[in-house]
C-alpha cells in the first residue's frame, strides 16, 4: 500500500488588503483534492463551499431540467435513509446543508459544529454518493419544480430576465430556463436523474474553500472522505456563447402596472488587460447603489423608479454588461430614453477627476469589509477558485483599482459602451414602447 | 448645527457572550448605546435605531415613516442632499435604512477606524434636516414606484395586505408599512416634518455599534456627537390602539390572475416577546418549528405532504419581535387536483390530530438542539446581530431579555408549547385567507 502523504502547502498567504487579514492555506489532500483553507477558531463551526463547475448547462441534449431536479432530490434520501430519515439525521446534528444551482454552478453549503462534524460529514456525502432517487420523491419534487415553474411564468422580473437570455445566448444552454419546462420536466425520467448527478458531481468539476475551527490535517482527511468516491470525469463543458445584441427593443407584454426592463449588450471577460477599467467604469455609470450617475439621472432626480443598476455579468461562457430598472408603464419609455442618454454622455465625455476618485475609494475601501464571517469568507475563496484567481490576489486587487486613470476609462468607455447593440426587453404595458426590428 | 449640551453620565452594564461581547449604556439625553464587539475583522456596523415606525403614524397618513425614512438621505444644515450616502461610498463603505411597524433604522457598514465620521454625519441628520419641496415631490414619486415593485408587482404581497388588514380589528398593524397607495399621492412636508420633530431624538433613540471596536471609544464618542442632541420633552410612552377580544373567525378569497398556485394561509393574533416575560413567545418559536419549521420531519408536512399526499408544500411561522401583539401563521399549497377546501379541512384535521396526539419527545429535542446551534451560527454575521439587538431593543425588550433569549427557549417543555399552541390556535383570533386565480363564471355564480 502506498502511503500517501498529507501535502500541505507549504505557502502560507499572508493576505492584508488594507488592513483585514484573512491567511489562506492550499491545502491538498493526499487523494489530490484541493482547497482553501481560513482557520478560525473564534466561533466552534466550520462552513464548507463546495462548487461542481458546470451547473444546469451540464444537462444532457434533450434533458432540460434534469439536473435542477436531480439538484432538489439530494437531500430526499439517500443510503439506507428515506428523504424524511435523511432529514431526521441532519436536524438532530444541528448541521446546515444547502444545495442549490445554476448555469455555471452546482453549490454545496455546509455549517457543521465542532461537537458533531464527523457525523454531519459522513451524512453529507451520504447524499451526495448514495442518493436514492425513490420514485415517491421523484414525483413530490417534480410537482414543486413544475408549481415554480408555473409562478415564474407571472413574475415581470422573472420573465424579463428569461426573455433577455433567450435574446442573447441562442444555440447555446444560457438561452433557456436551468429549471426546464413543464413538458421537459414531466418527461424526465429517473434513469435520467442518475446520468444528470454522474454528469455533474465528478472529480473534475470540484472547487472547495473552508474556514472555521479545523485543521488542515482535518480538511485533507475531511475532503478525501467526503469526496474521493465520486467518479473522475463528468460531462464536457458547454462552448462559449456566440452573442449578437442590436439596438432595440422587445416588449413581452403583460398586465401589470409597472413594467421591468432588463438590458444589456456583450460585456468584456474577467481577465482582459482592460476589465479592471471597465469594472470601474461601470461603479460609476450604474454599479454604486446610491451614487451611480443611473441613481442620480432615474431616482434621485426625476423619481422614475426605487431602483436601477447596471453590472458586468461574467458567465463562464458568456460576458454581458447588464442593467435592469423598473418604472411604471407610462414613464417607461423616459426610463429607457436616459438609460441611452447615459450609455452616449459617458462616451462622449467620459467621467470626471472627481467621480474615478470617489468610485475608487469606494472600490478600494470596501473590499476588505467583504471579509467577515466564515460563511462569507468561504464563499469569496471558493468564487475566486472559480475564476481563476490567485490567493495573492486579495493583495493586489486594490492596487490594480488604483492604477486605473482617466484616459482609461475614457478608452474603455469607448470599446465596451455599445449604444448601437443596446438591447432592452421589456416587460409590461409600458406606454409609446413597441418591439423593434 | 444647534446642538444641546448636557453632563454626560454613563451606566454600564457587560454581558459576556460567545464571539460578542456586548455593553450598553444610555446618555444623559436619554440616548440608549449599545456595543457589540466582535474582533474578527476590521469593520464596523453603526446603526441608529428610532423607537418609531408604521405603528405609530398618526391616522390617514399611512406611509409617512417609511417616506421620512427616505427624506432623511436629504440635505441637512451642514450636508447637501444624498451627501451622507457619498460620502460612506467615498470611505469605502455602504449604507441604508429601513421601516417596520415599530421602528425605524439608518446604518453604515464601514472600516472601524470612520466610526467618527458616521457618527458626526448621523447625529446631524438627528435633528437638523433640511426639506424642500423638490424633495418632496421627487421622492414620493420614488415609494410611489417602490409601492408598485413591492407590493403591486407581486400578488403575494397584495394578499398579505389584505390578510393584516381584516386580522387587526384596531392595531395599527392592519395598515402597511409602505402605506396604502391614495393616502401615499398625498403626504406632503408638514406630516413629514411632524414626524420627525416628535420622534427623531435622542431619547428615543438607539445606537448600535458593533463589530472592531472598544466600548470606552465608543462611549466618548457617542458622548461628543450624540450627547449634545437636544430630546424632544414629554415624549411619553408608546400607547398604541389595542386589540380587543376577537370573537368572530375572519375569511376571505383574494383572487389575481397572476396566482398560478392557489394556497391558504391562516394567520392567528399571538403574543410577542415581553419585557421579562418572554416564555410564551419562547414556547411559540418552538411550536412554529414543530408544526412546519421542516419541509420532512414537522407535524405539517410530514402529514400532508408525506402521508396523504395533498399538499405541495406547507408551513408555519411565527414574528416574536413585535411591540404589541403579532402574529402566528399556517399555509398549505395543495398538490394538483386537490381543491383549496380539501386543503383547508385537512390541514384542521392535522392540527386536530396534534392537539390530540402531542408532540414526538425526540422531534422535541432536535429542535431545541437546532435553536441551540443557531445562536452560534448567528454569532458569524456582526449586521445580523446588530440588527437583533437593534429590533428587539425597539420591541420593548431589554439588552437583559436578549441575553436571556437563548435560556428561556432551553427552559421551554412540551407541555408549556401544547399550552400555547391551545390557547393561539383558535379560530375566532384568525383571518383565514384564500388567494387562487379568477374563477371560471359558472363557478361563480353556484
Amino acid at each position: 500500500m502506498i502511503r500517501a502523504a498529507l501535502i500541505l502547502a507549504a505557502t502560507l498567504f499572508a493576505a492584508l488588503p488594507a488592513h483585514a487579514a484573512v491567511d489562506i492555506e492550499l491545502v491538498e489532500s493526499p487523494g489530490g483534492i484541493k482547497a482553501w483553507l481560513v482557520h478560525e477558531d473564534e466561533l466552534p463551526f466550520t462552513a464548507l463551499e463546495i462548487r461542481f463547475r458546470g451547473g444546469t448547462s451540464l444537462d444532457a441534449e434533450g434533458k432540460r431540467g434534469a439536473i435542477n431536479l436531480m439538484t432538489g432530490l439530494i437531500e430526499e434520501g439517500a443510503g439506507d435513509m428515506d428523504a424524511q430519515g435523511f432529514a431526521t439525521a441532519l436536524e438532530a446534528l444541528a448541521a446546515d446543508f444547502d444545495f442549490s444551482v445554476g448555469g455555471d454552478v452546482l453549490s454545496v453549503s455546509a455549517k457543521f459544529l465542532n461537537e458533531t462534524r464527523d457525523e454531519s460529514v459522513a451524512l453529507l456525502k451520504t447524499a451526495l454518493t448514495e442518493p436514492r432517487f425513490d420514485e415517491d420523491a421523484i414525483e413530490r419534487v417534480r410537482e414543486q419544480v413544475l408549481s415554480g415553474i408555473r409562478s415564474d411564468a407571472n413574475d415581470p422580473a422573472t420573465l424579463a430576465w428569461a426573455a433577455f437570455d433567450a435574446y442573447a445566448f441562442p444555440n447555446h444552454p444560457y438561452a433557456t430556463s436551468g429549471d426546464g419546462t413543464a413538458e421537459s420536466v414531466a418527461a424526465l425520467s429517473r434513469d435520467d436523474l442518475i446520468e444528470a448527478h454522474r454528469r455533474i458531481l465528478t472529480r473534475d468539476h470540484i472547487y472547495v474553500s473552508a474556514v472555521g475551527d479545523i485543521t488542515a490535517e482535518e480538511l485533507g482527511a475531511l475532503l478525501d472522505n467526503l469526496l474521493g468516491d465520486l467518479p473522475a470525469e463528468g460531462a464536457p463543458y458547454p462552448d462559449q456563447t456566440q452573442m449578437n445584441f442590436e439596438a432595440g427593443v422587445t416588449v413581452v407584454p403583460f398586465d401589470t402596472p409597472q413594467s421591468t426592463a432588463v438590458f444589456g449588450h456583450e460585456g468584456l471577460e474577467r481577465d482582459d488587460p482592460d476589465y479592471f477599467a471597465a469594472y470601474v467604469m461601470n461603479q460609476i455609470l450604474g454599479g454604486g447603489s446610491f451614487t451611480s450617475r443611473l441613481f442620480y439621472e432615474l431616482r434621485e432626480k426625476r423619481g422614475l423608479t426605487y431602483g436601477v443598476y447596471t453590472y458586468l455579468s461574467d458567465w463562464d461562457y458568456a460576458d454581458v454588461l447588464n442593467g435592469q430598472v423598473k418604472s411604471a408603464n407610462g414613464t417607461m419609455a423616459e426610463a429607457i430614453e436616459l438609460v441611452r442618454a447615459e450609455w452616449q454622455k459617458l462616451i462622449d465625455e467620459g467621467v470626471t477627476a472627481e467621480e474615478l476618485e470617489d468610485a475608487k475609494t469606494y472600490l478600494t475601501g470596501s473590499y476588505p469589509l467583504r471579509f467577515d464571517g466564515n460563511g462569507r469568507i468561504a464563499r469569496i475563496l471558493v468564487g475566486m477558485q472559480m475564476i481563476g484567481l490567485p490567493p495573492e490576489y486579495i493583495e493586489t486587487r486594490n492596487a490594480n483599482i488604483e492604477a486605473v486613470t482617466l484616459e482609461d476609462i475614457q478608452r474603455v468607455a469607448e470599446r465596451v459602451l455599445q449604444p448601437d447593440r443596446l438591447h432592452f426587453i421589456v416587460v409590461g404595458q409600458p406606454e409609446g414602447l413597441e418591439t423593434t426590428n | 448645527m444647534r446642538r444641546f449640551v448636557s453632563l454626560l453620565i454613563a451606566c454600564c452594564v457587560a454581558v459576556p457572550a460567545y464571539a460578542a461581547d456586548v455593553t450598553s449604556y444610555e446618555l444623559d439625553n436619554g440616548m440608549e448605546v449599545v456595543v457589540l464587539e466582535d474582533h474578527r475583522a476590521p469593520v464596523v456596523v453603526h446603526m441608529v435605531w428610532y423607537r418609531a415606525g408604521a405603528a405609530d403614524e398618526p391616522p390617514g397618513v399611512s406611509g409617512i415613516a417609511h417616506f421620512l425614512e427616505h427624506l432623511l438621505f436629504k440635505g441637512t444644515d451642514d450636508m447637501e442632499a444624498n451627501e451622507l450616502s457619498q460620502t460612506v461610498a467615498r470611505n469605502g463603505g455602504s449604507d441604508n435604512a429601513f421601516t417596520n411597524q415599530d421602528y425605524t433604522g439608518y446604518f453604515q457598514r464601514v472600516a472601524a477606524d470612520r466610526l467618527e465620521l458616521m457618527m458626526t454625519m448621523e447625529a446631524d441628520r438627528m435633528r437638523d434636516l433640511r426639506l424642500t419641496e423638490e424633495d418632496i415631490v421627487t421622492e414620493r414619486d420614488v415609494i410611489l414606484e417602490e409601492r408598485s415593485t413591492r407590493v403591486d408587482n407581486n400578488p403575494n404581497s397584495m394578499f398579505i395586505e389584505q390578510r393584516m388588514a381584516a386580522l387587526f380589528q384596531n392595531s395599527p398593524y392592519g395598515i402597511p408599512i409602505i402605506g396604502w397607495r391614495h393616502e401615499m399621492e398625498a403626504l406632503g412636508m408638514d406630516d413629514a416634518l411632524a414626524f420627525y420633530e416628535t420622534y427623531y431624538a435622542p431619547n428615543n433613540a438607539i445606537l448600535v455599534v458593533a463589530g472592531d471596536v472598544e466600548p470606552e471609544e465608543v462611549l466618548a464618542l457617542a458622548e461628543k456627537h450624540y450627547g449634545p442632541l437636544e430630546p424632544t420633552p414629554g415624549l411619553g410612552d408608546r400607547v398604541r390602539p389595542l386589540e380587543p377580544p376577537q370573537l368572530a373567525e375572519r375569511r376571505l378569497v383574494f383572487e389575481d390572475p397572476r396566482i398560478s398556485e392557489p394556497y391558504i394561509v391562516r394567520d392567528y393574533i399571538a403574543p410577542a416577546r415581553a419585557a421579562g416575560a418572554q416564555e410564551q413567545a419562547a414556547a411559540l418559536v418552538i411550536l412554529a418549528e414543530i408544526l412546519g419549521g421542516n419541509d420532512f420531519t414537522s407535524v405539517l408536512p410530514r402529514k400532508l405532504v408525506f402521508e396523504d399526499q395533498k399538499a405541495l408544500y406547507t408551513w408555519a411561522y411565527y414574528s416574536p419581535l413585535s411591540l404589541e401583539e403579532t402574529t402566528f401563521g399556517l399555509g398549505i399549497m395543495p398538490s394538483p387536483g386537490v381543491s383549496l377546501e380539501d386543503a383547508e379541512s385537512a390541514i384542521d384535521v392535522a392540527l386536530a390530530e396534534f392537539m390530540e396526539d402531542g408532540i414526538d419527545p425526540d422531534q422535541f429535542e432536535r429542535v431545541k438542539f437546532q435553536l441551540r446551534a443557531a445562536h452560534i451560527y448567528a454569532e458569524d454575521s456582526t449586521e445580523g446581530m446588530a440588527r437583533r439587538y437593534g429590533a428587539a431593543l425597539t420591541s420593548g425588550l431589554t439588552v437583559e431579555d436578549i441575553e436571556a433569549w437563548p435560556d428561556v427557549l432551553a427552559a421551554v417543555t412540551v407541555e408549556d408549547v401544547m399550552a400555547v399552541a391551545a390557547s393561539v390556535l383558535d379560530k375566532r383570533s384568525s383571518v383565514t385567507g384564500w388567494a387562487r386565480p379568477p374563477q371560471p363564471e359558472q363557478e361563480v355564480t353556484q
